[in-house]
């Protein structure tokens, strides 16, 4: 199997806090693979640094071979890296079917004259990225109300059409920062089968989650950061049993339920 | 060059200083609203023109020139207050570019009211102490040049005592800095940028009532005042006021000496094409950097 | 580009065609009507760049000013043909409009607003300074009409110029149309909603920002020329400050986040002032509250106004 991404020593600062502390990782063509860590791990800002949305101060990111540092966003996804962001950023201005119409931006070509004119098969391109975005709810499991604002429809609606708008642009590598949250049981439930569902599809899956029964069902390997510095990584069972890592982490979420085995 | 150059620098360099320190001045002002809320004030030329006018018929009405100061700054302070009301805190919600649009619509309302009040000519005021010229390196050194140079460098003064040891000062600072942070920790971030408004408007204002006795000012003066205070902001990095002041100088040094050696006609143009140079090669100013240019400390 | 559109479309042609039978040639209210068309212009490309892309440009008069006198000159100058002066004239603008907006654009919105202020007063400033090319603060006349076929747009013969001027508007509001309902329209309005999501998900945000910007500013241009070898005089009030803040008033009071905003504030701005006499001396004071009113009270403007209340209209109707 082929390293899809690989990080080295990638660091990052803002101002005199380092954010991402000399992580190496790598990620393998067709896996799963989840980052843990406490809040303010520097989990969210590791994706930023993938998808080029902030520079790296030091070290490398290597994408399908090669080196992607210091691209631009949308330079980065058109290589294949797509994502979703921890708070929502669907566009509040757009139908969900729009918001989808987007993702199949890079990968349609209609310029300024072609789409002043509807010229030039213009027309069939809308069609094609039309059916394209339509099929992409479809699979992540939106089938109706295609035509509606995001602020009309329920939270769980948003972060599937984010998912779909960012498997969209067909991705070889997707970034899922926290999908679950804010999720209810059955619903994140249903997400797990989603994320298993787009890797069966061929596409392989960063995630940073916080619900560790989610994280342990589909994860094929975890790795754990804290402070921005990664403490641990394997198999989901290693890094349950890791002592660094329950002490940085598992042991408040033991704790945590701990607490509320007594309540409840 | 020949011998005429030289002996006109000194010359140059008075009248582009005291135009510079209204330059400065005006980018403070920029600096104050902009640290605390992010938006960029295009009213701010405005409070300058105000000062200046408000200080005329202070005058007129026979009014002594300290109490007219202080008086003429006090209303014109009031005004900027009044305008964060109406204008910006009704708009809770609202996107940077609705805010810039508001302060644009502001700018011109208050310019309108002006023309209303004080009509289309120019007005000009009294020297604060004389109008007998010293010599300075065989330059004509006004005595209100010094009352502009003076009273700008105790303005800045008085501005950084005020960020730095005052409970008020500090607490605009922590909003400039980190806004959902200061809220956190209790500060009113709404009222400091009301409080913003009012001291960019109080500082506009003192600019405006010591150019106005060796610049003619009119209801139209604003904009370009604006534009020429925000070519000082950026030159200096916007947010940092040090920088401001120095840049301040250095643009209207350069508008003297471009009146005087280039042409007269493009004495207007010169600091635009700075603010466009600046844009294109270091947005960020010469004095300001990338990352730190939030963090000044006014 | 939507029913809607289609049937809007159609009342304005039918509108354009029926209003010099009501007005009975009147050629003073003709003449107000070709100003109110060429202003469309501008207004239209001015509500993609901010309505759709976000941007705030205060220099779209300085634009409008360019393509004056750039038609102006050459073909009184230099005698080149009006077509091709108009059409060198748009070019030339959209140069110097790319040169503006590719380092502004990277940065946020105030520096566009404040870049694009300076730009339009260091051309009104040229356009002053030159007395001898411009004729200084008077400006210059005797501008040749544009012809086509040989069939001459005498200014004299006002009808006949206002239909070439309404044609036009007619087929930039159509193109605009389609150019929103496409793929470039939506990376505009994605911007809007979220640059970061945008660029994360492939749109080249820096990309499209300057594309409008520089489509907008050739608009602005197309308009300016018109205006020239229409009044067939330019003088610096074409480039001032004013007229570019009364430009975005026009967008503000149409209602930015729609292209037939620009229109109807265009054309509302226009007549409005030839009816009222105290927009003659209070000017300045009126657009300045007409923007905060409408900013405050009326984001969206009066087409955005209109539109919502059709939308609850329309929910009402289903839901009985
Ligand atoms: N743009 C930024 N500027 C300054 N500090 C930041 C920025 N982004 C993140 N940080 C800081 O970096 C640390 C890591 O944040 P983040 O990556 O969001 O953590 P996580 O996603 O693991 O909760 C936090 O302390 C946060 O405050
Ligand atoms: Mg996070």
């Amino acid at each position: 199997m082929s390293e899809l991404l690989q990080l080295s020593n990638l660091t990052k600062r803002f101002g005199g806090l380092t954010a991402v502390s000399a992580v190496s990782l790598n990620v393998t063509t067709g896996q799963i693979k989840a980052v843990i860590g406490p809040n303010g791990a520097g989990k969210t800002t590791l994706f930023n640094l993938i998808s080029g949305v902030t520079p790296a101060s030091q070290g490398s990111i290597r994408f399908q071979e090669r080196s992607i540092n210091g691209q631009k966003p949308y330079a980065i996804a058109v290589l294949g890296v797509s994502r979703t962001f921890q708070t929502s950023l669907i566009f509040q201005n757009m139908s969900i079917l729009e918001n989808v119409m987007i993702g199949r931006h890079c990968r349609s070509r209609a310029g300024i004259l072609r789409s002043t004119l509807k010229l030039f098969g213009e027309r069939q391109e809308e069609r094609d990225i039309r059916g394209k975005a339509k099929q992409w709810l479809e699979f992540t499991g939106v089938t109706q109300k295609y035509d509606s604002l995001p602020g009309d429809l329920p939270f769980v609606i948003h972060r599937k059409v984010e998912i779909a708008r960012a498997l969209a642009t067909e991705p070889q590598l997707l970034l899922l920062d926290e999908p679950a949250a804010g999720l209810n049981i059955r619903e994140t439930e249903d997400m797990g089968a989603l994320i298993r569902k787009i890797r069966d599809h061929g596409v392989t899956v960063l995630i940073i989650e916080h619900d560790m029964s989610l994280i342990m069902e589909i994860s094929d390997e975890v790795c754990v950061l804290d402070f921005g510095v990664k403490i641990a990584e394997g198999l989901p069972k290693e890094v349950q049993q890791n002592d660094a890592v329950i002490a940085a982490y598992l042991g408040k979420e033991k704790k945590q339920r701990a607490a509320n085995h007594q309540s409840g | 060059m020949d011998i005429i150059f030289w002996e006109q620098i000194p010359q140059f360099l008075v009248t582009g200083i005291s135009i510079g320190c209204i330059y400065g001045m005006v980018a403070i002002g920029f600096n104050i609203i902009y640290n605390a809320t992010g938006i960029i004030n295009f009213a701010q030329g405005e409070f300058v023109m105000l000062g200046g006018m408000v200080m005329v018929s202070l005058t007129a009405a026979g009014i002594p020139l300290m109490l007219g100061f202080i008086l003429a700054i006090s209303i014109v302070a009031c005004i900027g207050g009044l305008f964060e009301r109406i204008a910006i805190y009704p708009m809770k919600d609202a996107g940077v570019l609705t805010l810039i649009i508001i302060t644009i619509g502001g700018s011109i309302v208050l310019k309108g009211i002006a023309m209303f009040i004080w009509g289309k000519e120019s007005h000009t005021l009294p020297h604060f102490s004389g109008e007998q010229p010293l010599s300075f390196l065989g330059a004509k050194l006004l005595p209100q040049h010094l009352w502009i140079l003076g009273i700008m460098l105790t303005t800045v003064l008085l501005l950084t005592l005020f960020f730095r040891y005052t409970i008020v000062g500090k607490a605009m600072r922590a909003c400039s800095a980190n806004r959902t942070a200061a809220k956190l920790v209790g500060i009113d971030v709404r009222k400091m940028v009301f409080l913003s408004f009012v001291l960019s408007a109080a500082i506009g204002a003192i600019a405006g009532v010591i150019i106005t006795p060796i610049a003619f000012i009119d209801y139209d003066r604003g904009f370009l005042l604006a534009l020429k205070g925000f070519s000082a902001a950026v030159l200096g990095g916007l947010g940092n006021s040090a920088g401001a002041v120095l840049a301040g100088f250095i643009i209207g040094i350069m508008e003297s000496m471009g009146a005087g050696l280039i042409s007269s006609a493009y004495k207007d143009a010169i600091a635009l094409i700075v603010l466009l140079v600046i844009l294109f090669v270091r947005p960020y100013g010469i004095l300001g950097n990338k990352e730190a240019m939030k963090h000044q400390a006014f | 580009m939507g029913a809607n559109n289609r049937i809007l479309l159609i009342v304005l042609v039918l509108t354009v065609i029926g209003l010099p039978m009501y007005l009975e040639t009147d050629s003073y209210w003709i003449t107000v009507f070709i100003i109110a068309g060429i202003y469309s212009i501008v207004a239209i490309g001015l509500s993609l760049l901010i309505g759709y892309a976000g941007q705030i440009s205060l220099g779209h008069g300085a634009f409008f000013g360019l393509g004056a006198y750039t038609s102006g000159l050459l073909t009184t100058k230099l005698a080149v043909n009006p077509w091709l002066a108009l059409g060198i004239a748009l070019l030339f603008t959209a140069s110097v409009a790319l040169l503006i907006g590719i380092p502004t654009l990277r940065l946020s919105g105030h520096y566009l607003a404040m870049a694009t202020l300076a730009i339009g007063e260091i051309i009104a400033i040229t356009a002053t300074a030159e007395v001898e090319l411009t004729g200084g603060s008077s400006g210059f006349g005797e501008i040749p009409a544009l012809s086509i076929c040989g069939f001459e747009l005498d200014p004299l013969m006002e009808l006949r110029y206002y239909g070439f001027v309404w044609t036009v508007v007619v087929i930039v509001l159509i193109l605009s149309l389609n150019l929103i309902h496409s793929r470039i329209g939506r990376a505009l309005r994605s911007i809007h909603g979220s640059e970061l999501a945008a660029n994360a998900m492939g749109v080249n945000t820096a990309y499209y920002k300057i594309q409008v910007f520089v489509l907008s500013a050739a608009l602005a241009s197309l308009a300016g020329s018109l205006y020239a070898h229409y009044v067939t005089f330019v003088s610096p009030t074409s480039c001032e400050i004013k007229f570019s803040v009364l430009l975005m008033v026009m967008v503000a009071v149409g209602g930015m986040k729609n292209v037939w905003g620009g229109l109807v504030g265009a054309v509302l701005l226009t007549i409005l002032p030839e009816h009222l006499t105290i927009f003659e001396d209070y000017d300045i004071l009126l657009y300045g509250l007409i923007l905060m009113g409408i900013m405050i009270f009326l984001r969206d403007g009066l087409v955005g106004a209109i539109a919502s209340m059709g939308h609850r209209i329309g929910k009402l109707a289903r839901a009985k």
